[in-house]
């Protein structure tokens, strides 16, 4: 919403420096925007009158003018083609920055010539691009010689810029606006001019029919209107036309710009037809399928069952509160006109406004909620401006329906202002406010009566007035209070999947993988590819095709990061996300997974060749590593998840796994992905990768802050090594268990420390060489008891994975 | 060698058994000790000297031959002999093994200019929103607040209707949202265009007193220069029975000064418009938080939580009050960390986030420094 100072003051009695009007619309709650102060940039400009132009000596194109500042006459080279004798210009002396050209005027010689200043053009002031020749004031501008141009020209009048939030319609009007501010003490409203207060001198010759059912007789309750003759339509005046401009709007004529004008002015949106190009009367009701509308924009729209229009006997006139018709529009030509002022509900106004796309100020308006009480102010102000811009004769005021009587009354205990907002301040202060905002106040105590004023339709509640009251007193008075923090122990502030997030986090960029944070709506071939791309987790109305199905793990979007990356060169990546993942559309559908993705030679101990030794490509390895990493920190004993086959099929098949907690609980997956997954993704393999559910993993089921005490043996462990030689499908867990089960007590600890295949144990054969750790509780070990030991394990072996010990 | 260097003169010297002799000896053999160039030489000396078949220890073997009374003095004599010669290659054993250490260090020198592998931990990010997020939990944590969240996929009425934005309502539109695939029923879900439908869930499942911080991820349909379609919003809801404005205002500043890390740093509250909260306010901190005093930066919204919302979650208007302060934190990370991209968050390009993100370690608290 826009508004010059100078307008505002048509409303508002006020003294008040622009710096304290813009402070007052902030604490309104009328966010500022922006301002212009042309008087302040152009406040050097002055009027000036050229006595003499002479051609320059030496330059065909120049001219040298004497011009009267009203200082004086000062010698000005000219190149403007129409600087002439006579002529009122705008000057800039010596030493004035000239904004359209951005450099500050010196006294200067032009072809040898001496200038002292210049002539300008409106391009060079910033009012436009126009600089094909210097401005020509009227003569009237004369009398002004010396004067300050913006000044004379009433164009030094400020522009406020202020954003209007949906629940204050009334802001939607200068005078809206200047009631708030006179509620603020910056200044006294001023007496509303009603407009024309005559009665009419004939029967209106065009009536207006409401023609609605009782269901939608809200569509337009009233409708108000009277019948001009005789106008003669050209420019409105000059200070219209300045004001419409400085809010942005292009004067057309004195009827339209009427009607824009009242519309800014007290937020009432009207309309003018022109009433020769109207048959019979004017009905407001519902469309009918098949209709159409030609638009004041030049554009066709189809009208619905839905809308509400505006009708003569034949056609389709205007959609209710969005635009006019062209057909019946006002011209240059237009002799008799019928004013309308109705009121349109917001909400049909709202929805034919969305399924037509127009963008108007009266949509603008309707869809916010007017004051539904302005039907015959509005038609009155119109015809008291078109009387005095183009003359006529007005015809009785006719209107149809009732103007809705939106008495909102609230019980209000003024008590409610401290008990919301903490600040004290006296009732009197508090009914004075609502008084001034137009409200009705009646009762005293803790028991008022507060009607809302018609154009507040957004006041509902207690805690409405309470808003109203704050903001005139002013939010930065409210005393800063303390909070007191809840007695005991402080509660642990996140939850137990929120700790995870962050300590997984930690964890995998501590083993060097960096965090990216991708969009949680991918492809949908990327979604179909990873397991998703259920209908449910369709967006229906997505930014781009690229973004329309939530994802159903981080894998694509990190294998999408890493293609991005590599391909500006840095393809020994290791990234991480962790964070959200979507297997439908339910809120327990909804887990958070990390993943992590190595690509090239990036792994835990460092990336790129490396002088220490040779360079290893990234495998299974690592991303299980990761994994399991993040598993151990959080709480859970790797050792004790199970890995087996049977990954998801962007892995790799044979070099992958699940890892999982008993048979139900898959905690997750890693592996190398799979080579197509691979291609797809123009990712040059190997890369390796994983997706674990981190509030899968098993919770401690410690509950004490006290840990186990702890048990020292004096007696020191005693290894053995065994080499099994086994087909070469028996995975290395399996072996691992049989020699762990051999004897639990004894056994603390197996690992596997080669792994060897060669022609001399046979096709299909490997060989696995193990240290088993013993532990002796009581009394040191007999070899007797060592070799016992030895027997259990290699016969245990033996029996789980046909393994023979190898000589 | 060492044999037949000392070995006869040493049967001489017992075989006189003078005294004089066994002292000349002894001078000889500390000599020879002394001169013994290197470990080898030493060790062929204590052979010679000590060993089973060394002459000190022959020496002593001679002395059973020896006349009863003069067996017991000459005794001492070799034995006290025996012991000097005996810690004479001990000393020299030390020397010898110093001066063979010192050559053995004088050669092993390594090129300590080359590089070492930098570790995991230096190589590793976290990304600037997850530390802010830190941050901001250790903020609220100090301020007693506990962290809910909610679903992305919302439906409607948790989203809009619940928090006083019914259908029409033209703060609707101004939320570009995204819908979810129509159902079989016509209902449609929406990804969240806030975090406050939490605020919801939260005060349908718990009586107040309530004390919450939202965080989460957050959609609209919008992308521009400044505008993500996904990003991240937090909000803090109080209710209870007589918090109000003034607690509000006291939460905003301690919370901005505390992530600012700044004692002194001006908060406005300027009179606005959300449909869940009445009076609302937008906030506005200094800009002095970003090192530029004097202007007014909007980080986000705030206001009395709208009786409508807490009527439409079951709970007495007339009894419960609180309010609610929202606000990104892509924003708030952009703002503490000069970060000038937003759609750079979500671009994963390897550059930025090694230059915006964190050390792994950098763990932000309050003991330590948020940002320290």
């Amino acid at each position: 919403m826009k508004f010059t100072l100078g307008w505002l003051k048509d409303h508002l009695e006020t003294e008040a420096p622009l710096d304290a009007i813009l402070d007052g619309l902030i604490q309104c709650g009328f966010e500022v925007e922006g301002v212009e102060n042309p008087g302040e940039t152009l406040k050097d400009f002055t009027i000036a009158r050229v006595l003499e132009a002479e051609q320059h000596p030496d330059a065909d194109k120049l001219r040298v003018c004497k011009v009267d500042t009203g200082k004086g006459t000062a010698q000005v080279v000219c190149g403007a083609p129409n600087a002439r004798k006579g002529l009122i210009g705008v000057f800039a002396a010596p030493g004035v920055y000239v904004p359209g050209s951005d450099f500050t005027l010196g006294k200067a010689k032009i072809g040898g010539v001496e200038s002292m200043g210049m002539l300008c053009s409106e391009r060079e002031l910033e009012l436009s691009d126009e600089h094909d020749g210097i401005i020509e004031l009227p003569q009237s501008a004369g009398d002004h010689i010396g004067e300050r141009y913006a000044d004379v020209m009433g164009i030094g009048d400020p522009v406020i810029d202020i954003a209007i939030t949906p629940n204050r319609p009334d802001g939607l009007g200068v005078r809206g606006i200047a009631r708030d501010l006179a509620a603020l003490g910056l200044g006294k409203l001023k007496k509303e001019d009603l407009g024309f207060a005559g009665k009419g001198k004939f029967g209106s010759p065009v009536a207006i029919e409401l023609k609605f059912d009782k269901k939608n007789a809200d569509a337009c309750p009233v409708f108000a209107g009277r019948y001009i003759r005789g106008v003669r339509n050209g420019p409105s005046p000059d200070w219209m036309q300045r004001r419409l401009r400085a809010i942005g709007l292009r004067p057309i004529n004195a009827l339209v710009d009427v009607t824009n004008y009242v519309s800014y002015d007290r937020c009432r949106p009207l309309h003018v037809y022109d009433a020769d190009k109207i048959a019979g009367n004017i009905h407001a009701r519902l469309g009918k399928k098949g209709e159409s509308l030609l638009a004041l924009d030049g554009k066709t729209y189809d009208v619905d069952g839905e809308a509400c229009v505006i009708a003569d006997d034949k056609r389709v006139l205007g959609l209710g509160g969005i635009m006019g018709g062209e057909e019946s529009g006002s011209t240059e030509e237009t002799v008799n006109v019928f004013v309308e002022a109705a009121y349109f509900d917001p909400i049909r106004t709202a929805t034919t406004g969305r399924k037509t796309g127009i963008n108007s100020d009266a949509r603008y308006r309707f869809e916010r909620g007017i004051d539904p009480q302005t039907e015959r102010l509005g038609v009155n102000i119109a015809t008291k401006m078109i009387l005095d811009m183009c003359g006529g004769e007005p015809a009785e005021l006719v209107i149809a329906g009732e103007e809705p009587n939106p008495r909102t009354v609230i019980t209000f205990d003024p008590a409610r202002v401290e008990k919301l907002t903490g600040l004290k301040l006296k009732n009197a202060d508090i009914t004075g406010t609502l008084k001034k905002l137009g409200f009705a106040v009646e009762g005293t105590g803790d028991a008022l009566t507060v009607t809302a004023p018609t154009w507040r339709p957004d006041i509902h509640g207690a805690a409405d007035l309470v808003e109203e009251v704050i903001r005139i007193a002013g939010v930065d008075n409210v005393p800063v209070t303390p909070m007191h923090r809840a007695p005991g122990v402080s509660k642990p502030v996140m939850t137990d999947g929120q700790k995870r997030l962050s300590r997984t986090r930690r964890v995998l960029a501590g083993r060097g993988l960096v965090e990216a944070v991708t969009w949680s709506f991918i492809p949908r071939p990327d979604a179909e590819l990873f397991g998703g791309g259920q209908q449910e987790l369709e967006l229906s109305n997505p930014i781009s095709s690229e973004m329309s199905f939530m994802r159903p793990s981080l894998i694509p979007g990190l294998a999408a990061a890493a293609r991005q990356n590599a391909n500006r060169g840095f393809g020994d990546l290791a990234l991480f996300e962790a964070g959200q993942v979507y297997s439908g559309d339910q809120p327990d559908d909804q887990r958070i997974a990390a993943s992590g993705i190595r690509l090239g030679t990036s792994r835990l101990a460092g990336r790129g060749r490396h002088w220490s030794g040779e360079t290893k490509s990234v495998d299974l390895f690592d991303a299980k590593a990761d994994a399991l990493a993040v598993i151990g920190a959080l709480g859970f004993d790797p050792a004790k998840v199970q890995i087996v086959r049977g990954a998801e099929g962007w892995f790799h098949p044979g070099r992958s796994g699940v890892i999982r907690v008993g048979p139900k609980n898959i905690i997750g997956s890693f592996g190398e992905l799979h080579p197509q997954i691979l291609k797809t993704y123009d990712l040059d393999g190997p890369a390796a990768a994983f997706e674990i559910f981190i509030e899968a993993i098993p919770q401690s089921r410690r509950k004490s802050s006290q840990k186990p005490p702890l048990e020292l043996n004096d007696l020191q462990p005693v290894n053995r090594d065994f080499a099994f030689v086994l087909d070469e499908d028996v995975l290395a867990g399996d072996v691992i268990r049989a020699a762990q089960g051999a004897d639990k007590a004894l056994i603390s600890g197996v690992s596997v420390f080669d792994i060897f295949q060669g022609p001399s144990l046979g096709e299909g054969r490997k060989s696995m060489a193990i240290e088993i750790t013993l532990q002796p509780q009581d009394k040191t070990l007999t070899d007797e008891q060592i070799d016992a030991v030895a027997s259990k394990i290699v016969a245990a072996v033996k029996k789980a994975t046909g393994g023979e010990i190898r000589a | 060698m060492a044999e037949t260097l000392g070995g006869e003169r040493l049967m001489d010297a017992v075989a006189t058994a003078s005294k004089a002799d066994l002292t000349k000896l002894e001078k000889q053999l500390l000599g020879e000790i002394e001169k013994a160039g290197n470990l080898a030489t030493l060790e062929d000396l204590r052979v010679g000297t000590l060993g089973k078949s060394g002459s000190v220890t022959a020496l002593l073997k001679t002395l059973g031959k020896l006349p009863a009374d003069e067996r017991r003095e000459t005794g001492q004599a070799i034995n006290a002999l025996k012991g000097r010669v005996s810690e004479a290659l001990e000393a020299r054993k030390d020397v010898l093994q110093d001066e063979a250490l010192a050559r053995r260090l004088e050669t092993e020198r390594a090129d300590i200019t080359l590089p070492v592998y930098p570790g995991p931990q230096a190589e590793g990010r976290i990304h600037p929103l997850s530390q802010v997020w830190d941050e901001i939990t250790a903020i609220f944590a100090d301020l007693g607040f506990a962290v809910a969240e909610g679903p992305d996929i919302e439906t409607d009425d948790y989203n809009f209707t619940k928090l006083n934005i019914p259908q029409e309502h033209p703060a609707r539109q101004e939320h570009d949202t995204f819908y979810m695939k129509e159902k079989a029923d016509g209902s449609r879900l929406v990804l969240r265009t806030h975090t406050s439908p939490v605020q919801i869930r939260t005060m349908l499942s718990q009586k107040p007193p309530i004390r919450i911080v939202a965080p989460g991820r957050v959609y609209r349909s919008d992308s521009d220069q400044t505008h993500t379609p996904m990003f991240h919003q937090i909000e803090a809801l109080v209710i209870d029975e007589d918090t109000h404005m003034g607690h509000l205002k006291w939460l905003i500043s301690e919370f901005c000064k505390a992530f600012f890390e700044l004692d002194e740093l001006r908060v406005r509250l300027r009179i606005s418009h959300f449909p869940f909260t009445e009076p609302s306010m937008e906030v506005d901190i200094g800009a002095e938080a970003i090192g530029k005093p004097g202007e007014w930066l909007e980080i986000g919204g705030s206001g009395m939580v709208h009786p409508n919302v807490i009527r439409a979650c079951n709970l007495d208007p007339d009894r419960y009050q609180g309010f609610a302060f929202g606000f990104g934190i892509d924003r708030m990370a952009m703002l503490k960390y000069g970060i000038p991209d937003l759609r750079a968050f979500f671009g994963a390009d390897l550059r930025w986030l090694k230059h915006y993100g964190f050390l792994p370690f950098d763990v932000p608290t309050l003991a330590g420094g948020l940002s320290s």
